[in-house]
């Protein structure tokens, strides 16, 4: 055999070992944040159906350390046996989810036609109310994201109050959709300002109407970017509990606030606490999961001009 | 810039509107501006006594002004044709912004400055700066500003774990698809559920899996509420876990854009990694972070579910924020007047502090060369 001539440098020798070392640095940050984030979540939902001892043991593991009950959900009325019995909790329950379904959507949906029309009118009319031109108008909109919802919850209280809307999903749903309508009015403007003009210009020659040529041609253009506006309107919106805490009591109250008003009375039932917050989140992560493309997308709007 | 954005559609259309199509339009938009008008001072006259009307709510006022706001725009599209039909993308959402934040605005002005307890049959007392003066004094609400400073102080670091977080996903790594759907997750949660999972369950001192950790680790008696500068630490975690996820897809979305080119070239040059960071990575992404950071204050400012859910300002008001300070205030002593004077004085020093952040960023992200 005949020796060998040439060989690695000495630095390209040191490079494969550190190489594997920063790929194993890497995943090991990742894992580890991946842990932060899912284990919350998993430690409420494993909750939910353990009893006491399993509580107070600290046993982690379903099947392994204990063995699932149906605590959490039967507190709920939602378990095998108890959910074709009468149980007012489930109707207590089902009330608020509705509630804050019909809230959630109703007013992402509201906030997302006003949004886009507006934004769409911003991306392509030059206006002129006043003083006020498009960068005016922009900026008004946009500015109430700035507004924190404490400066009008109390006006917001008392006004409802005389306009016999305390209390009413209504009522809920016009404060939900003013919060949210920046958000929406910042993603679709980014959306509608990367459709280029001259599909619309084609469309009025052919003798389609400005608003013909806005609903049949730009908005089946711009829909990936609505369904991302409307999906981070319906996190907001369904997750929001301040204006949910104060403007309502008993008939539109959401789902957030029942999870509040159980936690201080929670005693040790935790499993009953878990299967609530579970309920609560469940419906998100869903969504999260199966169209995080689409939320991804709509925050990075915002980011990248 | 902006000025130039809109103003791209060009559309020439002759319309020709007749004299008694314009009056028409005219008495449309006034006639119900006058009714309007005539239903509010008739309420008024109810209210005042003067008439007994029967009215019992201020219902057939907001409908009358539903009523104006459609004819308003009807009117926009008979008066000015196609003009109008351009105004009308942008008008329903004007007036819903303006009846929805002016108009309320406005009225929270007038309440500032009275004295209102809503339990009492007095009903609003209009008390000159009294407020203001109990304000002055009110040692709790000075308190919660000077917290509010140190949340929004907190957000460097979250910037930074954010950062780092985006640069990570952005490197050759397998699974990147599960690992940005796993720290995604977190944002779609409910602070009021986060504050049972992680304040109120896994910080619990005896049972929870983190005071279990921190005993294992050494840490004999944990108590994540008990000291002041504890517990601010512990709401200004869980309000990092949720929003983290928010400030690393901005910056993930600006590292994607950012030209490999660049990248390959300093590699030639043979800059370092940690060169190429702070020299071609970090100023490219100056934008989009100053960006990422006035939104994430901006929601920042808002923070309050999670510190009303889990320590509800304690221990002595060490982790109250503004608004759940007021929050507290309204439902303990249900004070309308007090509490909307300390939230407009929020509101004016928020918008203070915005306007500087944003002139600062404004000259900052300038080119300095």
């Amino acid at each position: 055999m005949s020796e060998q001539i040439f060989h690695d440098s000495e630095s390209d020798r040191a490079f494969r070992p550190s190489w594997l070392a920063s790929r194993l640095v890497i995943y090991a940050v990742l894992l580890l944040w991946a842990v932060i984030c899912l284990f919350p979540i998993y430690w409420t939902i494993t909750t939910s159906f353990k009893a006491a001892p399993d509580v107070m043991q600290g046993n982690m593991v379903p099947w392994v350390d204990y063995t699932p009950k149906w605590l959490g959900m039967r507190s709920l009325g939602l378990s095998p046996e108890t959910i074709f019995t009468e149980s007012t909790v489930r109707e207590e329950f089902l009330k608020r989810f509705w509630n804050s379904t019909v809230v959630a959507v109703s007013s992402s949906l509201l906030a997302l036609f006003l949004g886009s029309c507006a934004a769409y009118g911003l991306s392509r009319f030059d206006y002129r109310f006043g003083f006020m031109r498009n960068s005016d108008l922009s900026f008004f909109f946009l500015s109430q994201l700035i507004l924190p919802p404490v400066v009008l919850a109390l006006p917001f209280l008392v006004l409802y109050k005389e306009l016999a809307l305390l209390d009413t999903r209504i009522g809920l749903i016009l404060l939900y959709t003013l919060t949210v309508l920046p958000i929406v009015i910042w993603i679709m403007r980014d959306q509608f300002g990367s459709i280029p003009t001259e599909l619309e210009e084609a469309a009025l020659v052919d003798g389609l109407s400005v608003w013909g040529a806005f609903l049949t041609i730009i908005v089946p253009i711009a829909l990936p970017g609505m369904v991302a506006a409307f999906i981070l309107s319906l996190v907001l919106t369904w997750n929001e509990y301040f204006f949910a805490a104060l403007l309502t009591s008993t008939n539109a109250k959401t789902l957030p606030v029942m999870v509040a008003s159980q936690t201080g009375s929670q005693g040790i039932s935790w499993w009953s606490m878990a299967a609530l917050s579970s309920a609560a989140i469940l419906p998100l992560i869903v969504i999260g999961i199966l169209l995080e493309r689409f939320i991804i997308k709509g925050m990075a709007a915002g980011a990248v001009k | 810039m902006s000025s130039t954005e809109g103003n791209q559609l060009h559309v020439v259309t002759a319309d020709n509107i007749s004299d008694s199509r314009r009056l028409f339009g005219r008495s449309l938009i006034w006639g119900s501006a006058a009714l309007l008008g005539l239903v509010i001072v008739l309420q008024l006259l109810d209210q005042r006594g003067g008439a007994a009307l029967g009215f019992e709510t201020w219902r057939p006022t907001l409908y009358a002004y539903l009523l104006w706001a459609s004819c308003l725009c009807w009117g926009q599209v008979i008066l000015y044709g196609e003009h109008g039909k351009r105004s009308l993308f942008i008008l329903p959402a004007a007036l819903f912004v303006i009846s929805m934040v002016v108009f309320p605005l406005i009225f929270a002005l007038g309440i500032a400055f009275s004295n209102w307890n809503l339990s009492s049959p007095d009903g609003r007392q209009f008390n000159g700066l009294d407020n203001v003066r109990q304000m002055w004094g009110d040692p709790f609400y000075w308190n919660a500003l000077r917290n509010m400073v140190w949340y929004v102080l907190a957000i460097v670091v979250e910037y930074a774990i954010a950062f780092g977080l985006a640069l990570l996903l952005n490197a050759q790594i397998r699974a990147r698809k599960f690992f940005r759907v796993a720290f995604l997750l977190p944002l779609m949660l409910s602070p009021v559920a986060v504050s049972w999972m992680i304040g109120k369950s896994m910080l619990e001192i005896r049972f929870g899996p983190i005071a279990r950790l921190a005993r294992e680790l050494g840490w004999d008696s944990p108590s994540f509420f008990g000291s002041p500068e504890m517990a601010r630490a512990m709401i200004m975690i869980m309000d990092a876990w949720t929003f983290i996820p928010f400030m690393m897809i901005m910056i993930l979305a600006g590292l994607q854009a950012i030209p490999r080119e660049l990248r390959e070239a300093a590699e030639v040059d043979g800059a370092s990694a940690w060169r190429r960071f702070w020299e071609i990575t970090f100023p490219l992404m100056l934008p989009v972070s100053v960006t990422a950071i006035l939104i994430r204050i901006i929601f920042k400012l808002k923070l309050a579910d999670i510190i009303i859910n889990v320590t509800s300002g304690g221990p002595g008001g060490a982790t109250d924020s503004v608004t759940s300070f007021i929050f507290r205030e309204y439902r303990d002593r249900s004070n309308v007047g007090y509490g909307t004077l300390l939230a407009i004085v929020y509101l004016v020093l928020i918008v203070i502090a915005m306007t500087i952040l944003m002139k600062l960023a404004d000259r900052w992200m300038k080119p300095r060369y």
